[in-house]
Order: structure tokens, then C-alpha cells, then sequence
């Protein structure tokens, strides 16, 4: 099978995969973004969405994406680490013109793992695994049940924490850092070639890449704002979601 | 301006390719600045000679660029701090009084050392065995003038076959990855139409010994094209993913 025994051919898996999960990332950034003008039209997105069979199809999807992009990214990794060698360069320089980001690709990817298994706990346990196993609320907050369907409320009680917000803007970050080399490299990898192209390549994927991530970061800090500014927010917000 | 420094050199020194290496200081005193990297080693084995030490052994053979050979990694760059030019093209002017001058041999499972400072960088020519040629009749001169070639494509073309096949690519890259060198040899054919007949073939085998040589997975980070003599562009192996993908959907 080409797509194992040769390096393009992983590569093109890496590519694709790596493909794949920024097209999720751009739908999940404009559902999030509906979260920023109206808990209510956010919710409508979470009903509709939920554990319905074309969520949990999309979802498991999702979730080979995920594995085969991490198991390549390992072999990858460990391939090209025995290509090296074993003797180690004295004096080591960074040429111009490489990215840092383009070096780091496995450690960016590992910080992006770790931010994910928060997000999942965060968010994805309450809510669709819940109704999963046909739970009814996602968790209690002050006497108040919450639906595993009331994203919007999750929002508001997860992001009125500090530290949570700060670790969720590490996390976006890293995801920047990963997408600043990522998408233009596998575009690269599936052959669009020419001079010019990369230098065009490398700006569409620099925008596109900060337009998701400043979506994304702007819900935690919005709602960490809000609960900061007013300590009745999150409260009051919660009670108009039920 | 002409003028005399003198620097302390760190050269590495392995005798045998089952040896273990170790750094070797020398101390060398007023070399002129316009002295060639490689004259610059010419003195101190001279010195090392006299004195009753091996010389250090190193690969060379154009000295004006165009043969490859000169494969040293100096001061963290392979062929050195110059850009676009060889270690034999690296003169001491390059480098101030009381500098420490750094000098490795490329380091890649792919490359394995010899001796000192050369080596072996026959995985290159296995490569180009593999199918880096035409093995069509393309006629004489007279024919190959007259097939019409767009300027664009021969420009292209012209630009990867610069290529001297010296492995400062796979010298810098952290991968190990022979993508530069063999992305290079595929598109100075495939853009011609006397390559292309063989396009597809080409770009199966080469990458296959490629691979079965044991260099690593292309990560796209650049280093081989800043660090190239050449300045061969990575748009090359965008070139070579595409004839590759591209021909193994077709079979
Ligand atoms: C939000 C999730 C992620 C997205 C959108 C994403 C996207 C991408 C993209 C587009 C590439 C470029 C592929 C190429 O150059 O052909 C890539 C490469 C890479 N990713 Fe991810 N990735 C994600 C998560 C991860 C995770 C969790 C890891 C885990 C360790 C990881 C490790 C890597 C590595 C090591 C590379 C470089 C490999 C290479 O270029 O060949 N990524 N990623
Ligand atoms: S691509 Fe550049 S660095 Fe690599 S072998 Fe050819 S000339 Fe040397
Ligand atoms: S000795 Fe021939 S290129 Fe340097």
C-alpha cells in the first residue's frame, strides 16, 4: 500500500487528515461564533446537532481523522529521527526562512492533544456523551439542572473561570502555531506547486488560520469579560438558557 | 582588504566508519582573509604533515563549485555561512580574528561517514541509477531544437538541473529527507518533453530508492532550500508530490 511504504504517500495522509480537521475546525468556529450574539440561536445549533445519527456519524468521523492524523504523525516522527542518524551536529544554526513552528510540528500537535482531552471533559462528556447513555443533565449548577443540550449555559460556567480561559488561549495558540505551518505545507504536499504559489499559499493559510482562531478565542474571553465585569452574569445568563 | 587573522579550528576526527569521533582543536595562526575555506585545510594538513600527523581527510575535487564534493558543515551551515555558494566558494573573509570555526561532516544515516570529514554519498548516485535519465531515442541536436519549448519551462527546467548533487539538503534537514535533491533531478526531466514520456516511471523509482535508502519524511520546514548552493526552490517537491500522487492513482 503506497499510502504506508512510501514518504509521499504518508505524508498525503498526513496532509489530508491534517485537511480534514481544519474543515471541522472552520464549522465549529461558526457555530461557536452564533455564541457571541444569542444563547438561544446556540442552542438551537446543539439541539439540532446533538447525539441525532448524523452527529454521531460525523462524530466518530471525526474521531478516525484524529487517530490516523496522531499515528502517522508518530511514525512519521520516529522514521526521520532514525533518518538522521545517530551522531548529533556540534553547532546547530537556524537557516532564514524556517518557520518555528515548522520544527515543532510534534510538540505543538502534543499540546493540542492535552487541550483537547480538556475540552472533551469541558464540553463534549456533558453533552452528547451524556445523551449517549441517556443522561438528562449535564450537570447541576447553584440548585439549576442543566440540559446536555444547553450549550450556551456550559459556555457561561466554564469561561467565568480564569484559569480555564487562559489554558483554552495556550491552547488556541498552539493551534495557530501548528495551522501556521500545517496548511500551507499540505497543500504543498498534495502538489500545488510554483514559485509564486507558495508565497500565496502561505498568506491564504496565515489569514484563514488567524480568522478561525480569533473566533474561537473570542467566546472564552467574551464570557470571561462579561462575568468579571458583572458577578451576577453568569447566574442571570444561565437562568434565560433554561 | 586584505588582512591576517588567525582562529582557533574545531575539526572532527574519525578514523574509520565503525570509529568512534571526536572534535580536534588546531590553532591556526595569520591566514589570509583571501584565503579559500578549502586552502585554509590545505595549510593545516600541510602543517599536520610536517609535524608527522595524518591529515585531515576531506572531499574535494572542482574547487570552483560545480562538482559537489566539498560537503562540510561549518559553523551549523552545511558549506558554511555563504549563501548560494559551496564550502570551496567560502572564503576566510567570511569569518573575524579570534573566531572558533566549527567543522562537521554531514550527519544523516543516509551519508555515513568515511573518514574525518567525507562521506559516502553514494545513496545519491543509486538514486540517479533508479531513473534520473531518458532512456528514449530523443534524435540529435537538430532535433531537440526543433521541439518549441515555452521560455517558462525551460527557465524551470535550467533552475533544477543547477542541481550538483551535493547533499547539503539532506545535511540540513531535520528529517533526513532526500526531497530537495531527488524533486530536482525529477522536475529537470519531467518539464522537458523528452522526460516527460518517462514522467511517471521516474518519479515511482527514484522516490522508492528514496525511501528504501532509509531518508526521512519530507516535513516541508525549508532548511534544505536555505541551505541549498543551488538555491533550488521547494516548489520542486511540490512538483514531485504531484507526479507522484498523480501516478499512483492512475495505476
Ligand atoms: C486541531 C487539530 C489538528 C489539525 C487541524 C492539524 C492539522 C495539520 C496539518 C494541516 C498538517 C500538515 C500536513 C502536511 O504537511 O502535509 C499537520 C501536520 C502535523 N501534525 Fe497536525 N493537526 C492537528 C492536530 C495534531 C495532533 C493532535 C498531533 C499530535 C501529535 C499533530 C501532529 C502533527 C505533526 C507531527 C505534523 C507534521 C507532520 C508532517 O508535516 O509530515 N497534529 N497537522
Ligand atoms: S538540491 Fe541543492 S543542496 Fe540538494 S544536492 Fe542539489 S545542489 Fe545540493
Ligand atoms: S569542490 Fe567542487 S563544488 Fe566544491
Amino acid at each position: 500500500m503506497w499510502l504506508i511504504n512510501s514518504s509521499i504517500g504518508r505524508k498525503l495522509v498526513m496532509s489530508v487528515s491534517g485537511l480534514g480537521l481544519i474543515l471541522f475546525l472552520t464549522f465549529h468556529m461558526a457555530m461557536n461564533a452564533v455564541a457571541l450574539f444569542s444563547g438561544e440561536g446556540y442552542n438551537m445549533v446543539c439541539e439540532f446537532l446533538g447525539a441525532n445519527w448524523y452527529a454521531l456519524v460525523a462524530t466518530v468521523g471525526l474521531a478516525a481523522l484524529v487517530v490516523i492524523h496522531i499515528v502517522y504523525a508518530f511514525i512519521l516522527q520516529i522514521q526521520n529521527r532514525r533518518a538522521r542518524g545517530s551522531e548529533r551536529y556540534a553547532v546547530t544554526a537556524k537557516p532564514k526562512g524556517v518557520e518555528w513552528a515548522s520544527q515543532n510540528m510534534l510538540v505543538l500537535g502534543i499540546i493540542v492533544i492535552l487541550g483537547l482531552a480538556l475540552h472533551l471533559v469541558h464540553f463534549w462528556s456533558k453533552m452528547q456523551l451524556t445523551e449517549i447513555v441517556g443522561g438528562h443533565e449535564a450537570l447541576v449548577y447553584q440548585g439549576l439542572a442543566i440540559a446536555p443540550t444547553n450549550g450556551a449555559a456550559l459556555i457561561a460556567i466554564n469561561f467565568s473561570n480564569p484559569l480555564t480561559v487562559a489554558i483554552y488561549v495556550i491552547w488556541l495558540a498552539a493551534i495557530w502555531f501548528h495551522l501556521s505551518h500545517g496548511f500551507w505545507s499540505a497543500l504543498h504536499t498534495i502538489g500545488w506547486n510554483g514559485k509564486n504559489w507558495i508565497k500565496r499559499l502561505e498568506v491564504i493559510s496565515n489569514v484563514y488560520t488567524t480568522i478561525i482562531v480569533i473566533g474561537f478565542i473570542a467566546v472564552p474571553l467574551l464570557f470571561l469579560a462579561q462575568s468579571l465585569i458583572d458577578s451576577n452574569f453568569v447566574l442571570e445568563y444561565v437562568k434565560n438558557t433554561l | 582588504m586584505e588582512k591576517n587573522i588567525s582562529f582557533t579550528l574545531k575539526v572532527w576526527r574519525q578514523r574509520g566508519p565503525k570509529e568512534k569521533g571526536a572534535f580536534k582543536e588546531y590553532k591556526m595562526q595569520d591566514i589570509p582573509t583571501d584565503t579559500s575555506f578549502l586552502e585554509m585545510l590545505d595549510i593545516l594538513n600541510e602543517q599536520l604533515v610536517n609535524k608527522g600527523e595524518e591529515p585531515v581527510v576531506f572531499d574535494h575535487d572542482c574547487r570552483e563549485g560545480i562538482c559537489g564534493m566539498c560537503s562540510l558543515y561549518v559553523n551549523g551551515h552545511p558549506h558554511g555561512p555563504s549563501t548560494g555558494a559551496t564550502t570551496c566558494q567560502l572564503y576566510m573573509r567570511k569569518f573575524k580574528d579570534g573566531d572558533v570555526i566549527t567543522v562537521e561532516p554531514w550527519r544523516s544515516a543516509g551519508f555515513p561517514v568515511i573518514r574525518d570529514l567525507m562521506v559516502d554519498r553514494g545513496a545519491y548516485d543509486k538514486i540517479m541509477q533508479a531513473g534520473g535519465y531518458v532512456s528514449i531515442n530523443t534524435g540529435g541536436v537538430p532535433d531537440g531544437n526543433a521541439i518549441p519549448i515555452s521560455k517558462e519551462k525551460a527557465d524551470l527546467a535550467m533552475d533544477a538541473a543547477s542541481c550538483i548533487g551535493c547533499g547539503a539538503c539532506v545535511a540540513a534537514c531535520k528529517n533526513g529527507s532526500a526531497m530537495l535533491f531527488v524533486s530536482a533531478k525529477v522536475s529537470q526531466l519531467a518539464l522537458l518533453p523528452q522526460g516527460q514520456v518517462e514522467a511517471a516511471r521516474r518519479a515511482k523509482a527514484m522516490l522508492a530508492k528514496m525511501d528504501e535508502l532509509g531518508f526521512g519524511n519530507c516535513t516541508n520546514t525549508r532548511a534544505c532550500e536555505a541551505e541549498c548552493p543551488k538555491c533550488i526552490s521547494i516548489s520542486n517537491i511540490a512538483r514531485l508530490n504531484r507526479e507522484f500522487i498523480s501516478a499512483k492513482f492512475k495505476d
